[in-house]
């Protein structure tokens, strides 16, 4: 075997951490983790947020982010041990032999200058390539990154092209310096799933093409399976399992990576329609105030009594929107809706306290959801003063049974909101929609912003309290795995239109439309392959067509 | 009470003493605020600890007496600005549309004309006593106050969870008291540290130039009035509260920066 490209031996990564009322000390946060990476391979570097799996990546450009420092072990590139190295010949190091594509594109590019002057900077300022050379080589990678109209797109502004378009920008600006290994930290997490796909294509087409060397760092098990050749696990900064992509996705070693391959496998049977829907969404057209642009057209979906509808579209497809008009913050300009039998007022101030109560909110981000400077108990306990008035021990009861519902128990009723990990605050919000004792709950995005195992835990207890309480849940979302592990009903959202609607089955059974089956074959599916069959699928249906 | 840095205990040290000072003024002076007790400008002894005033009277009475009025002014008047100005600018924060626009342009209007100029003109047509005194400063100022509070409210008022309490049906007192206020503290009580020592500033150049505290009451402001022909000759009797408005602005501030930061700790305000 020849001698890897990166060397990583025994990497520890520690950090100041402040805690309040408390001397600032140093922790630990990656413990000793290593691997080898030949030319041309790819690793992925796979865990929940908080594993450590950004700071690694960071690190094999010998770099720290804010307050982290490297304290031992060592990481070999090309034969040198980076971290032993002088800043000078680690400037050298950054931006030509490893280069670094992150998360987030439009974060990352200046708004205040033209694409191709940023994809070709550190090629040209590592004097790998003159100007000109560097032009002609982004236009190549520009074509073969599939972007359109790759003679001129450089001359556009970060502004002028759509967020899958930057990211594969961005992938150009990253192989431009000629470099032996890219970093990819989550570089589709932010798009929406039809996106995601081209870009991955894209991002694996380009890997092969140009030879280069990769770690590719996501928290989803479904995308690094299909571009990566080894992969490592890690959790809370150690290695949990290490090896070929083959293995971990078929046959896992490790409890943990287990749960992770296993993840979303809740199995949830349609239930039949009622003949009462308990919300009627009837021809609602929307446009926020101040634009000439309807949101929604002609919106119509119907709820039952204890059952989900999911309502499952891309970032713009008006889900979230159809959220407010149904909430009262954003009155429609046309349509109405029915909700227990009665006609819901347009607007928030004109609804009574009985209507507020009996249609229950949770939020996608829970940390911006709940007043920090509230405890858990006030959290929870306010819908019960408010809509039944109860006070004192009364109040604290029901707390601690709600509590108990959404398995945190009594202990968590004083901590504040920043005391509790991810998954416990969306339990809280929970809780606080189901103090109300709702007909039902309309839930945007609720898992989107966690781990997948948490999220697993969260879907999970609400198909369990759905049981209990017979609540019915609108579930806004745009991750298909969770539409298939909760709903009853499905309404497919496109440009402010449902594109199709109708029970689960029905509507993921072909014959599907255009827009449903783009959606449905692009979602990542756990298994090797999947990311191949899907091209030579489409490449067939381009030459058919 | 314990792990306070210890610049904050300095702080807290030197803004102790002369709040103390200010209560137990009529204890701890060793004559009358007004009684002449020896010559014109005398210099540092046994029994006048910082020497005579410009009429005789005891420096070192005077400089507490003159504490106690400076700093109740100014606090009370902090009080008045904060409470108008937080309150006004919630209300505009949450209130929106018209309400907001309203109340932000005729605070703009305010703030246009400079606000001594504008003390000035309106304390020569009223009678000039210390609860105007008050009212006139507290007011002025609270225009800034509500800038601030509107602008940290602005933002707090499109969480998620001022949302949530919308939608909940809670009443304008609560989302401003329960859901904003809480969240808006930590930068009010960093700026009304700030806004006190603007105030003693104020009151003494009021009184410097004539128009806040009259004579024979003592404050910092008049005292240098007072004293300033001293100057001339030698006689620091004028620099002195100047150096006591010095030291309570910077301890002021070294409590104000350690209440905001132990405010906005992650632990909910508890630290």
């Amino acid at each position: 075997m020849s001698e890897p490209l990166v060397k990583v031996r025994n990497l520890k990564i520690g950090a100041t951490v402040y805690p309040p009322g408390e001397k600032p000390h140093d922790i630990e946060i990656v413990h000793g983790v290593s691997f080898d990476l030949q030319p041309g391979k790819v690793l992925g570097l796979i865990g929940e947020s908080g594993a450590g799996k950004s700071t690694i990546g960071l690190a094999s450009m010998a770099y720290g982010r804010g307050g982290v420092k490297i304290t031992g072990g060592e990481v070999w590139i090309n034969g040198r041990d980076v971290l032993k190295s002088k800043l000078r010949d680690v400037r050298r190091l950054r931006g030509g032999e490893v280069t670094y594509v992150s998360q987030s594109a439009a974060a990352s590019f200046n708004p205040a200058k033209k694409i191709m002057e940023q994809v070709i900077e550190a090629a040209v300022e590592q004097g790998k390539f003159s100007k000109k050379e560097a032009e002609a080589r982004a236009r190549t990678l520009f074509a073969k990154l599939g972007l359109p109209d790759p003679d001129n797109i450089g001359d556009r502004y970060p502004h002028q092209v759509s967020g899958g378009q930057l990211q594969r920008c961005m992938t150009a600006l990253a192989l431009c310096p000629e470099p032996d290994l890219v970093v990819f930290d989550e570089p589709t997490t932010a798009l929406d799933v039809t996106t995601q796909i081209e870009v991955l294509m894209a991002i694996k087409e380009a890997i092969r093409d140009t030879g280069v060397a990769a770690l590719y760092i996501t928290h989803d098990l479904a995308v690094v399976a299909q571009v990566s050749d080894d992969i490592m696990v890690l959790r809370h900064g150690n290695t949990v399992e290490y090896g070929p992509v083959d293995q971990i996705i078929n046959n896992p070693q490790e409890e943990y990576t287990q749960a992770l391959v296993s993840v979303r496998s809740i199995e949830h049977d349609e239930k039949a329609p009622t003949p009462e829907p308990v919300l009627s969404v009837r021809n609602i057209t929307a446009r926020y105030k101040g634009t000439k642009f309807d949101v929604l057209h002609n919106v119509n979906v119907d709820l039952h009594p204890g059952q989900t509808l999911a309502v499952v579209g891309e970032s713009g497809s008006g889900k979230s929107t159809l959220a407010r008009v149904i909430t009262g913050l954003l009155p429609p300009r046309e349509g109405e809706i029915e909700f227990a039998g009665r006609t819901l007022s347009p607007d928030l101030a004109g609804r009574s306290r009985e209507d507020l109560r009996e249609l229950q909110m949770i939020y996608q981000m829970a940390d911006v959801a709940m007043n920090p400077r509230q405890t858990v108990g006030t959290i929870i306990g306010r819908p019960l003063e408010f809509y039944f008035g109860m006070r004192g021990a009364e109040k604290r009861k029901r707390i601690i049974e709600l509590l108990d519902e959404i398995e945190l128990g009594e202990s968590f009723i004083d901590r504040y909101p920043a005391e509790l990990s991810g998954g416990q605050k969306q339990r809280v919000c929970i809780a606080r929609a189901l103090a109300a004792k709702p007909k039902m709950i309309i839930c945007d995005e609720v898992t989107s912003a966690l781990d997948p195992l948490v999220a697993d835990g969260i879907l999970k207890l609400l198909l369990e309290l759905q049981k209990i309480e017979n609540v019915a849940y609108l579930f806004i979302t745009h991750d298909l795995a969770t539409v298939r592990a909760i709903s009853d009903n499905i309404a497919v959202m496109y440009q402010g239109k449902v594109q199709r609607y109708g029970g689960k089955t029905e509507v993921l059974s072909p014959p599907f439309d255009d827009y449903t089956d783009l959606l449905l074959s692009s979602v990542p599916e756990m298994r090797l392959g999947w990311l191949e069959e899907v091209i030579a699928n489409r490449k067939m249906e381009s030459a058919g067509n | 009470m314990k792990n306070i840095p210890i610049s904050a205990m300095i702080g807290l040290f030197f803004t102790a003493l002369y709040f103390l000072m200010a209560i137990f003024a009529p204890l701890l002076a060793p004559y009358g605020m007004a009684e002449i007790v020896g010559d014109v400008w005398e210099p540092r002894s046994a029994e006048h600890l910082l020497g005579t005033d410009n009429i005789g009277r005891d420096l070192l009475s005077r400089m507490i007496y003159g504490g106690r009025t400076t700093i109740f002014i100014a606090t009370a008047a902090t009080v008045l600005s904060f409470v108008t100005g937080s309150v006004l600018g919630f209300f505009a924060a949450v209130a929106g549309g018209w309400v907001d626009q309203v109340l932000s342009r005729f605070v703009d209007l305010i703030m246009s004309i400079p606000t001594l100029i504008f003390a000035l003109v309106v304390l020569s047509v009223m009678p000039v006593t210390v609860p105007v005194l008050i009212v006139v400063m507290g007011l002025l100022d609270s225009t800034r106050v509500y800038r601030l509070a509107r602008a940290v409210a602005v933002d707090i008022e499109v969480m998620d969870y001022v949302e949530a309490a919308r939608l909940r049906g809670e009443k304008m007192k609560w989302i401003i008291f329960r859901e904003i206020l809480p969240n808006a503290l930590s930068p009010l009580v960093a700026e009304m540290g700030l806004r006190f020592i603007f105030m003693v500033l104020f009151v003494s150049t009021l009184s410097f130039l004539g128009l806040g505290v009259q004579p024979p009451e003592a404050d910092w402001g008049g005292i240098v009035k007072e004293n300033k022909d001293g100057i001339v000759y030698g006689i620091p009797a004028a620099l002195l509260p100047a150096f006591a408005i010095a030291t309570l602005a910077i301890s002021v501030n070294l409590v104000a920066d350690w209440v905001l930061n132990r405010t906005t700790s992650l632990k909910g305000g508890r630290g």
